[in-house]
């Protein structure tokens, strides 16, 4: 089982990454960060039936992080709606070298 | 005493400095909220914010004298600890100073601002401290969600509000890679503390095991994201640009520096053994980091830009300390970090000061001939600038600072002479940006139609001043700071496996 389980975290992990390399969209790209978090949880539990409740733990830390992280995020991608009318990331392209 | 971090108390009393600042920066964070935005308000919050630095301070030093340690566990209580703490506190100290007095100007009026700074300190002291993985990702995620909130603090500015959501995004999906890194260390050792993790690797010859490899390199991605080492420096230059000029200080000096005391630990401690398999890759992101930093500096034409290069470029010369995999090397970090702080955030008053209400944009023709209307913030600047070169006496403490990575690398057991000579040729290089604002604003002409710049207003100059001076003073005095700097180096050393062995899958 555990080979499998952390099979399937690799590829949601490779599938989240690849979403935030190719999206457009902010909210979307940030989904696919999240997905990437929760893919590391699944490691983490699967792991925790060989190790003990280390796994366990961490998982709720991440999920805790990965809320507040999210109130924050959000709050960000309004901000920029208010001022572009847009989250599009191929709009927000003022700061360039 | 010796803190045995097994009872709930006495790790709390092991933790009394951060306690001390989190209690304080909530309490602030109430006081912040209970009033409408005005800039008497913020004012008053700063000032607070000052307060409880300084009483977290005075707990820092009362720790450090007492000459605690502690029982092996999820945080350290050792110099090095200390040591980044104290620089830490300072940082954030001056970016308060300086951001009571430039916010009202950029129309900033949230008094929460200033309590941010408390929460992404806190969050550094966390990671100072960290002994363990847990614990790692739990510091940089305090840190990392307060500073993408400071860089886009200004809502009104569409730049201020890009540049946040370009560091939140890109922010968010290096702590995955960090996390997912910590994930498959943990698979492979069967623990998360970071002296554990050392000990089972030498113990069980895991030096090769694939699962291990991939999580440390993992780990390297999501902190070469942290401190914008190339190639994943693309999004600094922009954040750098679009937050207000202290934060900007903030995140250039103190939060580069907290990302690299965590790594040193995690190196250090645990790592170190690996270095056959991974010293190459931290070889080859150093050397980038010094090459592509520079040259790219050379072209901007913003001084906010131009700076954010320079600390990329930084981030460059202290991974050359970390390649090094000595105490020595961690000896060379602390000295580096108090340099580099110094003359960041005087380099970030001047800029604060000359920018036009308003904006941050600053261009390096705004500094054409600043000596003939102000001439002791040329002066000023042009200090800061050559202690970010690492110019002999002039320079003051830069050069020293650079002389101990220098060293660091040098007397490693590690072949790392050709790095040594990549650190010096690109810092040549960086002579032609650093140089050319010290030579725009001493040779050129000051243009008729040129802004007068405002007077420098009390905290600022405050701030601008201490900075000069100390780094003046400690290029004539170098031998007090590197003495502290290496009685509050880390000691590699492993400890024995506690727990039972790995099952490696």
């Amino acid at each position: 089982m555990l080979a499998e389980s952390l099979t399937l975290s690799a590829a949601l992990f490779t599938i989240g990454v690849v979403g935030v390399l190719t999206r457009r969209n902010a909210i979307i790209v940030f989904m696919c960060v999240e997905l990437m978090l929760n893919a590391v949880n699944l490691s983490f539990v699967a792991l925790s039936r060989l190790y003990g409740a280390t796994g366990q733990v961490f998982v709720i830390f991440v999920m805790t992080v990965a809320a507040a992280e999210a109130a924050v995020g959000l709050a960000i991608i309004i901000a920029i709606f208010r001022h572009k009318k847009s989250v599009n990331l191929q709009d927000i392209n003022l700061l360039r070298g | 005493m010796t803190y045995n971090l097994a009872i709930p108390a006495q790790l709390m009393a092991a933790l009394g400095p951060d306690l001390v600042l989190m209690v304080g920066a909530m309490g602030l964070m109430l006081y912040a909220a209970w009033r409408p935005e005005s800039a008497e308000h913020q004012r008053r919050v700063g000032f607070a914010s000052i307060t409880v630095i300084l009483t977290t301070a005075a707990a820092v030093i009362w720790y450090a004298s007492s000459g605690a340690t502690a029982s092996p566990g999820v945080i350290a209580v050792d110099g090095f600890r200390w040591a980044c703490d104290l620089i830490f506190l300072a940082g954030a100290a001056a970016t308060i100073l300086l951001g009571i007095e430039s916010n009202p100007r950029d129309r900033v009026l949230s008094a929460e601002s200033h309590v941010l700074i408390l929460f992404a300190t806190a969050g550094m002291m966390i990671l100072a401290a960290s002994r363990d993985l847990m614990i790692v990702f739990l510091g940089v995620e305090m840190m990392s969600i307060a500073v993408y909130v400071l860089a886009g603090i200004n809502r009104s500015s569409v730049r201020s509000a890009e540049g946040a959501l370009k560091y939140f995004l890109l922010g968010a999906f290096s702590t995955a890679f960090l996390l997912y890194g910590i994930a498959l260390i943990y698979g492979a050792t069967g623990t998360t503390s970071i002296p554990d993790i050392g000990a089972r690797i030498v113990t069980y010859s895991l030096v090769h095991h694939s699962m291990l490899l991939i999580g440390v390199g993992l780990l390297l991605v999501g902190f070469a994201f942290k401190v914008a080492a190339v190639p994943f420096h693309m999004w600094a230059p922009d954040v750098y640009e679009g937050a207000p000029t202290p934060i900007t200080a903030y995140m250039a000096a103190v939060v580069k520096a907290a990302a690299f005391a965590m790594f040193f630990r995690v190196w250090l401690e645990s790592f170190n053994l690996l270095d056959g398999a991974w010293l190459a890759p931290i070889w080859w992101v150093a050397a980038a980091t010094m090459v592509v930093g520079n040259v790219v500096a050379l072209s901007q034409r913003n001084v906010k830009r131009m700076l954010a290069y320079s600390s990329i470029v930084h981030g460059g010369y202290l991974l050359v300390a970390v390649a090094s995999g000595t105490s020595l090397g961690s000896a060379a970090f602390l000295f580096y970090a108090v340099a580099y702080t110094l003359a960041t955030f005087g380099a970030f008053a001047v800029v604060s000061s000359v920018s036009k209400p308003g904006t941050y944009a600053t261009a390096i023709s705004d500094y054409d001939g600043l000596w003939t209307t102000r001439p002791w913030l040329a002066i000023g600047f042009s200090v800061c600038l050559l202690a970010l070169l690492g110019f002999p006496i002039f320079g003051g403490a830069g050069f020293f600072a650079k002389w101990y990575v220098l060293q660091a690398a040098i007397t490693s057991p590690r072949d790392l002479v050709p790095l040594s000579v990549v650190l010096v040729l690109t810092s040549v290089v960086s002579a032609g940006y650093y140089l050319h604002l010290v030579r725009v604003m001493f040779m050129r002409a000051r243009p008729d139609d040129a802004v007068e710049p405002a007077a420098l207003a009390p905290l600022t100059r405050a701030v601008l001043v201490s900075c000069v001076g100390l780094i003046l003073l400690l290029g004539v005095f170098p031998n007090r700071l590197a003495m502290w700097a290496r009685s509050n180096a880390l000691v590699t050393s492993t400890h024995p496996p506690t727990a039972a062995p790995p099952i490696a899958p």
